[in-house]
């Protein structure tokens, strides 16, 4: 139990980490790493769905009709998503004015109803929430890895929670000049898709 | 003029998929072949004008109306899914020559980001129910523009010789990054 238990929690992490093994919800991968910090709180965010809507799909697999099953699964994935929206709205104002419309759409992001369709509704609660931690945490590496990416590359810092920069290329590599394109649109592309080859290339040996 | 500036706005400098990023798994997961990218194409603007003009009455009439706009998100969900549903048993029935042509791209639909996420955008432009219309539609047609542009060269990769680690989804979204390059100089054209 415990070792499956653990099986399926550390699989996010690696074998099946998204969005590079499990090419899903690539919407907000691409359009809110433009910082490590956006991407560490959209990854926070999706988690905390993930989890709840796990769980609860999970509780409730012999009760709800698999006729109507999808049309449930959006329903409860759609109040947690409303519990975020509230919550940061409250409390963390300035990143949920930067996230934008992308809080509202971890409805659409098919990594939560992907896992509640392929997981939790056939999986025990604890299992569920294994799967879901184990997912949402991945997700939250992978996104804070590439906006570690696109930041350092696009405008040569990192700064995280309320402007304190940690890291600067300034001073650690003196003349570096920041490759604007990175954070632009097209930099999210390219460097996703560079990233993946790089996992393709790790993986395959 | 003004719905004018709209329209190119948002099939040109907005464009849904390459400047907004929404949509983005049918862009990469139906552009493999040009038929599949015109049957998704086609019913994105079928359905995202009809979406964006029923929440936007949705919003208007009934969110607003009785205060209650923190529901935009699971009320926005429902019309959009059974909006897809709906339209789905009514082409099946009635057009069916359209329908076998849509098929398998209709459900794909409740999860695209891009219908729910046009949606969204109308709403915090604060545009009218006209201005919300035409900017629907934009987002569909510009949609439809860049999956179809990018099906064009990923049939054309397909016949290239790509290394290994590169193949597949990891060439395409560098293909994407540099569509959405030239996507960018459309910017301050309005």
């Amino acid at each position: 139990m415990a070792q499956s238990l653990a099986k399926e929690f550390t699989k996010g992490l690696w074998a099946e980490i998204p969005p590079f093994r499990l090419v899903l919800g690539l919407c907000p991968v691409l359009a809110v790493t433009k910082t490590v910090e956006n991407g560490l709180g959209m990854g926070i965010a999706t988690t905390f769905v993930l989890v709840f809507s796990n769980l609860l799909v999970s509780l409730l697999r012999n009760v709800i009709p698999s006729k109507v099953r999808i049309a449930c699964y959006i329903v409860i994935i759609a109040t947690f998503v409303t519990i975020v929206e509230l919550v940061m709205q409250a409390y963390t104002y300035p990143l949920f004015l930067k996230l934008g419309i992308f809080i509202p759409l971890i409805v659409v992001n098919c990594i939560v109803l992907g896992r509640a369709e392929a997981f939790a509704s056939k999986n025990s609660p604890v299992m569920s929430v294994a799967d879901g931690m184990g997912i949402g945490i991945g997700f939250t590496l992978s996104l804070a890895a590439l906006g570690a990416v696109r930041e350092i590359l696009g405008a040569g810092t990192i700064t995280i929670w309320g402007g304190n920069s940690v890291f600067d290329m300034a001073t650690s590599f003196p003349g570096f000049n920041p490759f604007t394109f990175m954070v632009e649109a097209p930099g999210a592309f390219v460097a996703l898709g560079l990233m993946l080859a790089i996992m393709n290339l790790i993986g395959e040996k | 003029m003004e719905y004018f500036e709209i329209f190119i706005a948002g099939v040109f400098i907005n464009n849904i998929l390459l400047a907004q990023f929404l949509g983005n798994c049918p862009f990469l997961g139906t552009s493999k072949k040009m038929e599949t990218a015109v049957g998704m194409a086609m019913a994105v603007i079928f359905v995202l004008v009809m979406a964006g003009m029923i929440t936007w009455i949705v919003d208007t009439y009934l969110l607003k109306a009785l205060d209650v706009e923190y529901l935009r998100t699971v009320s926005f969900i429902l019309v959009i899914a059974s909006l897809v549903q709906f339209v789905e048993m009514f082409l099946k029935k009635s057009i069916p020559g359209l329908y076998a042509g849509l098929g398998i791209f209709l459900p794909l639909i409740t999860t695209n980001c891009a219908v729910m996420g046009a949606c969204l955008l109308n709403i915090s432009n604060e545009y009218s129910f006209l201005g919300a219309l035409v900017s629907s539609f934009s987002y569909a047609v510009g949609f439809g523009l860049a999956l179809i542009l990018f099906a064009g060269v990923r049939e054309r990769i397909n016949l290239a010789r790509v290394p290994k680690p590169l193949q597949d989804t990891s060439i395409a979204l560098v293909t994407a990054g540099v569509i959405a390059l030239t996507f960018m100089s459309f910017k301050g054209m309005v």
